[in-house]
């Protein structure tokens, strides 16, 4: 079933579009998200619209301001769109953020298991997932150690553990790895990937960090900034598993930053 | 090569990666847990014996120097000998008794009351407004200012000085608990969000625990609040037949008996102190186990 959020303003789609929208996981029309009111008014996505195909994993890349953390708080339901609509094959979807925000009064068990209790699954049940899904992670044994004993790395691992205990199909990512060094992130790049294609997740990846996007994506969506538009879609052709380090990478990452470089420069006065 | 031996081999590498990176990343613990603690007690102790020493010293010098006759300020030694014996005695230990009763029942109640408002004020946009700064404002009033209204409205009894008892502690713990809800990280909160809470949920499982080391600390003042109140309390109002100790050390001080006076107020100090202990351990520990202690 196909559910949607529709601006209160914006006109609903017809019937005709929702058989069109089915075939995405996440679709968005025309969202526009505008903050303020009047002529101080700050348009932050000015018609915005996209088809995240179903087990995909699609990378939204742009400089500051482009609006791509803003347009994963509408797809997650966090803000509420001011215009177009947004729909989902499957609601609620995951999300995860830059800070891994593990609640530090619980171990790292109870961390992955909170996301369970909101759901009302009993409690042989939650323990049984959550130390699943810490292997999942390869975080078997960690399991009782409190958030702040464990590295960065490790904490948005747990992260990712809490968000993949939605069992949602969508998962949300807002710069996940942003705050982590060259290495952790390589190593998480491998994990995400390898965690994507078993469980058949589809990824919508914000971030800014064009290799990352390339690294990971079967997508790659640059944004413009202020307002945020599409500027481009790249379709990453590239065999898996991929390195951030090999040569098409770099290549492809080379084109698009040129592209980011020339919108970046759009705002210079 | 074929991708079948490949695969397997990758995986291996891959899990070798992981491990290692977090077996890397992890401190390394260089002391046993009981070398640290008995380190850390003798740290703790030997600065409170000698302030110990240098007050009691001073005390022996005051009282050497025949600044006040022996009756009106004793030696050390005569309050020791004046406690020794008194403790054994029930009326002591009835005596305590009493007041901690009295300053039990009291906390609790303004921990009821102080949980229930601290939550609502910082909830509702326009309580907070209304009453927010007299909460605050309640908080810097002395306490012995309440007890002539609460004497003409409980007369001398049990209930003046709970009203007063509450009063005092019931802003601190509010407040404790409405800046602890100010402060709860807004990434928390989104993530709760997220996992699909809403209202009371998101309360029950992210902001109130979020709170907590804020709670305690407003625990800790709200204590020493009631504490005093107390205190005042029982010097002012003497519930006929109740032993406490404000009512006896009042009674010494009728027979001129310093030397008594001088064993409640040791008392007081080390009740006071024996309570501050417990709230610095609970603190210490939430502190440790959220990862917010440094080695203290």
């Amino acid at each position: 079933m196909t559910r949607a959020r529709t601006a209160q303003f914006a006109g609903a789609g017809t019937r005709d579009d929702d058989t069109a929208r089915a075939e995405g996981a996440v679709v968005l029309t025309d969202v526009v998200k505008r903050y303020g009111r009047g002529p101080g008014a700050v348009t932050a996505l000015d018609g915005v619209s996209l088809t995240v195909a179903p087990g995909s994993f699609t990378c939204l890349l742009g400089a500051s301001g482009c609006g791509k953390s803003t347009l994963l708080s509408l797809v997650a339901g966090l803000d509420d769109i001011s215009g177009g609509r947004i729909d989902h094959v499957d609601q609620p979807v995951a999300m995860m953020f830059q800070e891994s925000a593990l609640f530090p009064w619980l171990t790292v068990q109870g961390n992955v298991e909170i996301a369970l209790r909101v759901r009302g699954v009993g409690r042989a049940e939650r323990r049984r997932r959550a130390l699943e899904l810490l292997e999942t992670v390869r975080l078997t044994g960690f399991a009782h150690k409190r958030p702040h004993e464990l590295s960065g790395g490790m904490r948005q691992r747990v992260a990712l553990a809490r968000a993949l205990a939605q069992d949602a199909s969508v998962l949300l990512m807002d710069e996940p790895f942003g705050a982590l060094d060259a290495m952790t992130r390589d190593l998480l790049h491998d994990e995400l990937e390898r965690i994507w294609r078993e469980r058949h997740l589809t990824v919508l990846f914000v971030t800014h960090n064009v290799r990352e996007a390339v690294r990971l994506g079967d997508r790659v969506v640059l944004l413009s900034s202020r307002p945020g538009r599409v500027l481009n879609v790249y379709d990453v052709d590239l065999e898996r598993p991929r390195r951030i380090d090999s040569a098409p990478v770099a290549a492809l990452a080379a084109e698009i930053t040129d592209a980011l470089r020339e919108e970046v420069g759009r705002h210079a006065n | 090569m074929p991708t079948e031996t490949v695969k397997p081999e990758a995986e291996d590498t891959s899990r070798d990666w992981v491990s290692g990176l977090d077996e890397l990343e992890r401190t390394p613990i260089t002391e046993t847990r009981w070398g640290r603690f008995a380190s850390r007690l003798w740290a703790g102790t030997w600065p409170k014996v000698l302030a110990l020493v240098l007050v009691i010293g001073a005390w022996q010098l005051l009282f050497l120097s025949e600044w006040k006759a022996p009756w009106v300020l004793p030696a050390p030694l005569t309050v020791w000998e004046d406690l020794v014996a008194y403790a054994a005695t029930p009326d002591y230990g009835q005596a305590i008794l009493i007041t901690l009763q009295r300053a039990l029942t009291g906390f609790a109640l303004s921990v009821a009351v102080g949980s229930v408002l601290g939550i609502a004020v910082a909830r509702f946009k326009p309580l907070r407004a209304a009453i927010g700064s007299l909460i605050t404002g309640l908080q810097t009033m002395p306490s012995i200012m309440w007890f002539p209204l609460a004497i003409l409205l409980f007369k001398i009894s049990e209930s003046a000085i709970l009203f007063v008892v509450v009063l005092g502690a019931v802003p601190s713990i509010a407040n404790g608990i409405i800046s602890g809800i100010d402060y709860v990280p807004p990434a928390w909160k989104r993530v709760g969000t997220v996992l699909g809470m809403k209202g009371f949920g998101l309360y029950r499982h992210v902001i109130l625990p979020a709170t907590l080391p804020s709670f305690v600390s407003g625990l800790k003042q709200g204590w020493a609040f009631a504490w005093r109140s107390l205190m005042a309390g029982e010097l002012l109002v003497i519930v006929a037949g109740q032993g406490s100790i404000g009512a006896l050390m009042q009674g010494a001080r009728e027979f001129n008996d310093s030397a008594r006076v001088l064993t409640w107020i040791v008392t007081v100090l080390v009740i006071g102190i024996l309570v501050d202990t417990a709230f610095k351990a609970a603190d210490n520990r939430i502190r440790k186990s959220w990862g917010l202690a440094g080695d203290r």
